[in-house]
């Protein structure tokens, strides 16, 4: 069999392709924090939070309202985005025109109050969730064994990624929402109701977070503290990427998978630390971000 | 001069009570800090529910009745240990608190069982794993209570190899306690004719343990050896099944896993798995009793050997301070070696000159679905393995206390 630095080729591979799958996990979330940043300005803590909530929601619905997988699908990113939205309303919105400071200790608050409340109710070894009947199973690739739900969790959040990143670049809605950031008087001036706009978006960059709740359930544990682990990994994804950069956090987000799966075979010990060591690099080399605007 | 005289004596006589009351209990208070994990990964084994455990054991032992005052502070170390050592810094310096009690996380630990010894207070560890609390690091200030990691490799690694899982390969935690599980099982592993054929070091509270699985898994080796705990554990297990491996024919070895980490996978994941513990609530009538009382107290969750362990250290804790009038740190841990303890949870045992206490340990599998009558109805005791075997024998362990005698 044929090495790289000592490590089998196949093995390699496996690893590249689980790093891609983590990857997608950093995508939609940091998609979701590029949203809310680059339209509301808003550097939102309680992200991972909301992505917390998302798994938690999955869990009742399917085991109080006896409501699966696929169910959840749909419905958790619409519930858990509404209470994004009221949040939105209620608290943010007050905010945006004060230092950004402002908005990160209100959301930081926030996450801890609901990480705590979330803890205080259901304990911290967290809850199972099972995985989807049609998606248990592997498909064998030869050089190794790929999970039927991790090879769907990379295709969908693939589809989200893009798709969300068409609408914001390409369409007449996404023109309105760049507008309404640069000039928020001159496109209201037009008769566009740009509050309701930002609540939207909001709400929409929160779903996702949600969504992506939703895709960990299965995997991970449904527990009060998964997200407070993703987050801070997250948020140096965003910054590698760019702030507000949505194409730069999704290209970041795959990338950054990969160099800490590589990472976790070559120096184990180093894979929660590599990602922050990239970003202390970037950040010297280019503080805007690998695709920042300055 | 007689008003001088005066204020001479009772100077002396003030000086004296205060110097009498010092011997005695200090602040007139027996005051317990449980410094453990409130909010990560240990919360649920530890947490809320050894302070429940340490409060039940006051109870327990009518303090009051005794005429003792006790009372019971507690903190959260969030399993950094410099968090740790400065709270057992405050406390003691300026808190007057006594005794120390559970302190899950091996890093904590360690660095607890220093500061303890140089001020020479107590510290009875329950909810740390690494046996080295009672091997080099041994003080003469601090009692480990509940389980170690020799005890663990001993119990579930001998059990594996002999029924003929040979090879090994370990996913480790990467601090101090997976670093001490690891060496203790592969040692186990080693004497028993069997061969550790790789290891990789995961960072402690990883979420993704695939890529670590993927490694073990192209290893071939028939045993994969979990040397985490709480989160980890659960996280590696339920990730475990997806890759299919122990469909592949290899299986899991979870060499720490404790009542609520089963209760968090399920019976469906958690099935099948071999795992050591020295208390289950249904071993007899008095721990179900406990049990009883102490789930009415903690929100309905069961309690743990980790939470079991604090209340009966406490409960001795607190009959040597009654039996010697005095909190007196050194003295007290003197004489909790020298009294066998009994309680309702351990039974009757017995602490080593190297702080170890020692009771019997189970091995236990977990129940299938259908066996399973219930919310944590999860184990089959398949063995019993009794106080003298369960752990290092004392003179293994290069703790200098025994190697002076």
């Amino acid at each position: 069999m044929s090495e790289i630095f000592g490590v089998p080729t196949q093995a390699l591979f496996g690893q590249l392709l689980i790093g891609l799958i983590n990857g997608s996990f950093y995508a939609l979330l940091s998609l979701g924090l590029a949203v809310i940043f680059g339209l509301l300005n808003i550097i939102n803590f309680t992200h991972g939070a909301q992505y917390m909530m998302g798994a938690f929601v999955a869990y009742f619905l399917a085991h109080k309202a006896g409501l699966g997988y696929w169910w959840a699908l749909v419905i958790v990113p619409l519930a858990v985005g509404a209470t994004g939205m009221v949040i939105e309303r209620l608290m943010l919105s007050r905010l945006y025109k004060l230092d950004h400071l402002y908005g990160l200790l209100l959301t930081f608050g926030l996450a801890l109050i609901i990480e705590g409340s979330f803890r205080h109710q259901f304990g911290s070894a967290g809850l199972p969730y099972s995985m989807p009947e049609d998606l248990t199973g592997a498909f064998n690739l030869g050089f190794m064994f790929l999970p039927k739900y991790r090879a769907w969790v990379i295709g969908s959040s693939l589809v989200i990624c893009l798709g969300t990143w068409f609408m914001i670049e390409r369409t007449k809605l996404g023109a309105y929402l760049r507008a309404a950031t640069e000039n928020p008087s001159l496109v209201q001036a037009f008769g566009v109701n740009v509050p309701r706009m930002i609540t939207l978006t909001y709400g929409f960059g929160v779903g996702l977070a949600a969504l992506a709740g939703v895709f960990a359930a299965p995997i991970y544990q449904v527990a009060p503290q998964m997200g407070s682990s993703l987050i801070i990994v997250v948020f140096a994804v965003v910054v590698i990427g760019g702030m507000g950069s949505i194409l730069g956090s999704v290209i970041t987000g795959f990338g950054l998978g990969v160099v800490e799966g590589l990472t976790k075979v070559f120096y184990p010990e180093a894979s929660n630390t590599v990602i922050f060591v990239i970003m202390a690099i970037v950040l010297m080399i280019r503080p805007q971000g690998l695709f920042g605007q300055r | 001069m007689n008003f001088k005289m005066k204020a001479l004596a009772a100077a002396a006589a003030l000086a004296l009570s205060v110097g009498v009351a010092q011997a005695q209990i200090s602040g007139n208070v027996v005051k317990i800090g449980i410094l453990t994990d409130m909010s990560s990964l240990y919360a649920d084994l530890s947490g809320q529910g050894s302070v429940l455990a340490a409060k039940m054991a006051i109870e327990d032992f009518k303090a009051k009745e005794k005429g003792l005052n006790v009372e019971v502070v507690f903190a959260d170390h969030q399993n950094k240990a410099d968090v740790g050592s400065q709270i057992a810094n405050k406390w003691y310096d300026s808190e007057g608190v006594d005794v120390i009690v559970d302190t899950p996380n091996s890093g904590v630990a360690l660095a607890v069982n220093q500061i303890t010894k140089d001020k020479g207070k107590v510290f009875i560890n329950s909810g740390a794993a690494s046996s080295d609390l009672t091997g080099k690091a041994c003080s003469p200030n601090t009692i480990h209570w509940t389980y170690d990691t020799w005890m663990l490799a001993n119990g579930t690694g001998k059990a594996i190899v002999k029924t003929g899982g040979d090879t090994w390969f370990f996913i480790t935690a990467d601090y101090a306690f997976g670093h001490a599980l690891e060496r203790d099982t592969e040692a186990v592993v080693i004497k028993n004719g069997g061969k550790v054929l790789g290891k990789v070091r995961a960072p402690i509270n990883t979420q993704d343990f695939s890529s670590f699985l993927l490694q073990a898994q192209s290893s071939k080796a028939k045993i994969i050896g979990l040397a985490n705990a709480g989160g980890d554990t659960v996280n590696s297990i339920k990730q475990a099944s997806e890759f299919g491996i122990v469909k592949g024919g290899q299986n899991l070895a979870g060499l720490l896993v404790f009542l609520t980490d089963v209760h968090g996978l399920g019976l469906e994941k958690a099935q099948g798995l071999i795992f050591t513990e020295t208390f289950y609530w249904d071993l007899n009538d008095n721990t179900r009793a406990f049990t009883k009382r102490f789930a009415a107290g903690n929100g309905g969750k069961y309690p743990t050997m980790v939470q079991a362990g604090v209340y009966a250290g406490v409960l001795h804790y607190l009959k040597a301070v009654s039996a010697l009038k005095s909190d007196d740190g050194t003295k007290v841990v003197a004489k909790m070696k020298e009294m066998p303890t009994d309680d309702p949870l351990f039974g009757k045992g017995a602490i080593r000159a190297d702080g170890r206490k020692i009771h019997p340990a189970y091995l236990v599998e977990v129940k299938k679905p259908s066996e399973s009558k219930g919310p944590y109805d999860y184990y089959k005791i398949r063995a019993t393995i009794p106080a003298e075997e369960a752990f290092r024998p004392i003179d293994q362990g290069d703790c200098p206390l025994v190697a002076k005698k």
